[in-house]
């Protein structure tokens, strides 16, 4: 325990300014939007060091799909970054998809990446309402949630749920997607293309907001790449890391989009990234919801899928980032070990760097821009 | 002279974000989402595909298409499902054949995956769209789906 160590009298000291003191932020805080508990050194309001604390939601998912079978643990994936679950569950059946060399159909293919794009859209909805709510904003929160509102009934209505969907199965998705879907969508397309506008006029131009985010928590390319750091963390500071463009999977490689690409490192490079990737999920949908293929919604696969032996490992673009998926197969019927590499781990360890020497009102407003998902984290 | 541009700047941003509240503010009957649950329970009505709890249909004779094959067992992630079956004889044909006792369900541990129902060769169990769950005790959680005295359909074979 460093932590009580340096307590004692004697090191207090020895090795500390009078004013230079410990808090504990979290891990009820509602600015770490979970359970995190970040570990402050302050002096006075100046932040001198900030030790991210995890391990309080761990769930031990990557051992519990040790247990269970590979069309088992998908639903597994749902609960680590619940906020993209349907890019987490395709993540996972990719890599079976791929080890067993099954070969989906078009019409699958194209259904996941129309609803991957609403994910990440409902995901950057939910992340624009609490940051502006981070910041002081509170009008901001129900204007995200209202939009998402409408993502969340369309996959109601199609995979069932809202949130945790499980709508993938290794070998295609759940059911057919329902008559209604292509009809809500495009009114979704439509609705919310007045609606970004709306968040830039009420958000992004205001002076506070401007004056918040401008130059507050810089990183710089080299730390991005060093960190780890991916998707529009990693993209904010001109780090070129969109896997949708770089590794196309599905059927990303059949639409054009321009990946979102800011320069700045600041909080406000990240905010813009972002505001920029809903426009392009938007395109992305746009172009492929008038050609759903025509097909089978899933091919068959066998009741107990043994993968061959070896390991297989399969990334994707999250609303967050970069998810990888590795498994090790033995060959039997669940796999050895699954590892998955997730961004938000990578991308809460370079708060140190970027908060330091910041106020303690910074930081919220910095991880906000981070965009934590702390199950995602811990795992 | 920027003092003065920065308060400039600063009301007129003001204004720009309140334009946007205000016109929400007096189209609120228009694009409000918020559902007066509930006040709206009769009108209210989930998706037909919406993942409430497993349920297993039976007829008007009181009959399920439950063969017991155990799949849905074997297919649930975290031991929702206990199949409580027998071998019984059949009285006409003389021959042994599987038969449910008990379909026991535990809702509290369901996660909603729908692996169950995915794996059901005879499309006994289905999804309810009932979204009131909440009991006062969580052994009502656990429910037996197949009803007192209910029997295999006639036909049903996986």
């Amino acid at each position: 325990m460093p932590l009580r160590k340096k307590m004692e009298p004697k090191t207090v000291n020895n090795n500390f300014k009078s004013e230079e003191y410990f808090i504990n932020m979290g891990p009820q805080h509602p600015a770490t939007h979970g359970v995190l508990r970040l570990l402050l050194t302050i002096d006075g309001e100046i932040i001198k060091k900030v030790e991210p604390d995890l391990g309080y939601i761990h769930r031990s998912i990557e051992k519990m799909c040790e247990r269970d079978s590979y069309q088992q643990i998908v639903h597994l994936t749902d609960r680590m970054d619940y906020l993209s679950s349907h890019i987490n569950n395709e993540a996972v059946c990719l890599t079976v998809e791929n080890a067993l060399q099954l070969e989906v159909p078009e019409r699958v293919k194209v259904i996941r990446t129309i609803i991957g794009e609403l994910t990440r859209i409902a995901s950057h909805c939910l992340w624009w309402g609490v940051m502006g709510m981070d910041v002081g904003a509170l009008t901001t929160y129900f204007y995200g949630f209202r939009d998402r509102e409408m993502i969340n009934d369309i996959f109601e209505e199609t995979c069932g749920a809202r949130l945790t969907m499980n709508y993938n199965i290794p070998g295609g998705v759940m059911y057919d997607i329902h008559p209604n879907f292509i009809q809500r969508t495009k009114d979704f397309v439509k609705h919310f293309k007045t609606k970004i506008p709306e968040y830039d006029r009420l958000l992004t131009g205001n002076v506070i907001f401007q004056k918040r985010m401008k130059g507050v928590g810089i990183l710089s390319k080299e730390d991005a790449i060093s960190f780890g750091a991916s998707g529009p963390v990693g993209r904010g500071s001109g780090y070129s890391c969109d896997v949708r463009k770089h590794h196309p999977y599905s059927a990303l490689d059949k639409v054009t989009f321009n990946e979102s690409l800011k320069t700045a490192g600041d909080s406000l490079a990240r905010y813009e990234v972002r505001i920029m990737e809903m426009w392009e999920s938007l395109s992305i949908i746009e172009q492929l919801i008038d050609n759903i293929p025509e097909g089978d919604y899933k091919v068959a696969t066998n009741a107990v899928i043994k993968l061959p032996k070896g390991e297989y490992y399969q990334k994707v673009e999250t609303a967050r980032g970069e998810l990888g998926v590795y498994m090790v197969s033995t060959g039997t019927k669940n796999p050895y070990r699954v590892k998955f590499r997730s961004p938000g781990l990578s991308n809460i360890s370079l708060l140190n760097h970027i908060a330091v020497g910041g106020k303690i009102g910074d930081l919220v407003a910095t991880m906000a821009t981070l965009d934590i998902v702390v199950p995602d984290i811990d795992r | 002279m920027s003092y003065f541009s920065n308060i400039y700047k600063g009301v007129k941003t003001l204004l720009t974000g309140m334009s946007v509240t205000g016109k929400v503010f007096l189209n609120s009957r228009k694009g409000s989402i918020t559902q007066q649950y509930p006040d709206n329970r009769e009108t209210l009505k989930m998706f037909d595909r919406f993942r409430g709890e497993v349920v297993m249909p039976h007829d008007e004779n009181n009959e399920h298409r439950c063969t017991g094959c155990q799949k849905c067992e074997i297919a649930c992630p975290n031991g929702s499902i206990e199949i409580i079956w027998d071998r019984k004889v059949n009285p006409e044909t003389g021959k042994k054949k599987k038969e449910i006792d008990q379909h026991i369900y535990h809702l509290g541990l369901c996660t909603m995956c729908g692996l169950c129902i995915e794996a059901c060769p005879t499309d006994a169990i289905v999804w309810a769209q009932n979204y009131e769950n909440s009991v006062f005790d969580r052994s009502h959680l656990t429910k037996v789906l197949n009803q007192p005295g209910s029997k295999l359909m006639d036909g049903v074979e996986d």
